[in-house]
């Protein structure tokens, strides 16, 4: 007997993933996930953004990481809710795991919350987690290659940050090319070149967020 | 390998499906993954054989099908499929488009007596 199915691999997690932005629509809480594979600066670009949106903006973060809670606890130190998970050796972070630490957050009190996901440009690519953007970040050390390597990252992403621009000249890192080529696979996509560590670029960045925020906020009220 | 991952809630489907069918063996599932998923087909056997072991599905032949991605221009509305990951329209240039195929990612049907 043959069975027809036509049954979506991620049923599961889409489900959950839905009831996640319906939560954060309630609370209008705008929320970003961030991805990048290890190293790139995903703790360093939050704690400098977080720098320049608190506290006129109220920020929280949700820490995904394998085993250790160090990211975390550089992030507390900022003053900011910070929510820890531990996936215990899972890749990546799903839309279950981010359900079960929303109600330690106080989000009628937050307007962005950062889900900074596992390092790895593949699985969390495939996995919706509720949020209303996905921003993937690579770093000019890593190379040139990483967009043709993992397009699925940069055609999901809203946005792409390029990190650790003032080590460029010390890399073979063709920013323009690149760029084009993060294009040619998503062509709506917003690319903010910027230094974290030095703060180059970074009002460019935190500014769009602001303006997303913003949108999101009158779509709320509409 | 977050093939672990889909491949549980592929033997979740398929297994639920077979009681209802009263199905004792499966023998075939055909799954279908876009080539714009980050699914690795081998990863997704292996993964298939470890976690059908013991079930009503371990031994099953798992067919993958793989599908193209195809896209439809925002602009001009012409539906192709690109070249490498040059996903612009051949047409008119425009760089918006809109996935048609290649996001598919779902078990399409499974045989069994």
């Amino acid at each position: 007997m043959k069975i027809f199915m036509a049954q979506d691999l991620l049923r599961a997690n889409t489900g959950m993933a839905k009831r996640n932005k319906r939560e954060f629509a309630h609370y209008n809480n705008l929320v970003i996930n961030l991805i990048s594979s290890p190293g790139a600066g995903k703790t360093t670009l939050l704690e400098k953004t977080l720098d320049f949106l608190s506290p006129q903006l109220k920020i929280a973060v949700i820490e995904g990481d394998i085993y250790t809670s160090r990211d975390g606890e550089r992030l507390e130190k900022k003053g900011i809710e910070v929510v820890q998970i531990n996936t215990a050796g899972a890749c990546h972070l799903d839309a279950g795991m981010v359900a079960g630490v929303l109600k330690v957050l106080p989000l009628d009190k937050i307007d962005i919350i950062f889900i900074e996901n596992l390092g790895n440009l593949v699985c969390p690519a495939e996995f919706d987690l509720g949020e209303d953007i996905k921003v993937v970040l690579l770093s000019v050390s890593e190379g040139s290659d990483k967009p043709a390597k993992y397009p699925l990252a940069f055609r999901q992403s809203r946005a792409c940050v390029i990190n650790k621009l003032d080590l460029i000249d010390y890399t073979d890192f063709d920013l323009e090319r690149v760029s084009g080529e993060i294009k040619d696979i998503n062509g709506s996509i917003e690319i903010f070149s910027l230094s974290a560590v030095k703060g180059e670029g970074l009002g460019e960045w935190c500014n769009w967020l602001k303006k997303m925020r913003n949108r999101k906020k009158i779509s709320a009220t509409v | 390998m977050h093939e672990f991952a889909l491949v549980k809630g592929l033997l979740e489907a398929v297994l639920e499906g077979a009681r209802a069918h009263g199905i004792k063996r499966v023998e075939k599932i055909k799954v279908v993954v876009g080539e714009l998923t980050a699914v690795n087909s081998e990863a997704l056997e292996f993964s298939f054989q470890v976690l059908s072991r013991e079930t009503p599905a371990g031994g099953a032949v798992l067919q993958v099908e793989k599908k193209k991605i195809q896209l439809k221009c925002e602009k001009c509305h012409r539906v192709y499929f690109p070249q490498g990951l040059k996903f612009n329209c051949p047409g008119c240039g425009g760089r918006n488009t809109e996935i048609i195929k290649g996001r598919e990612l779902f078990v399409d049907y499974f045989e069994g007596k």
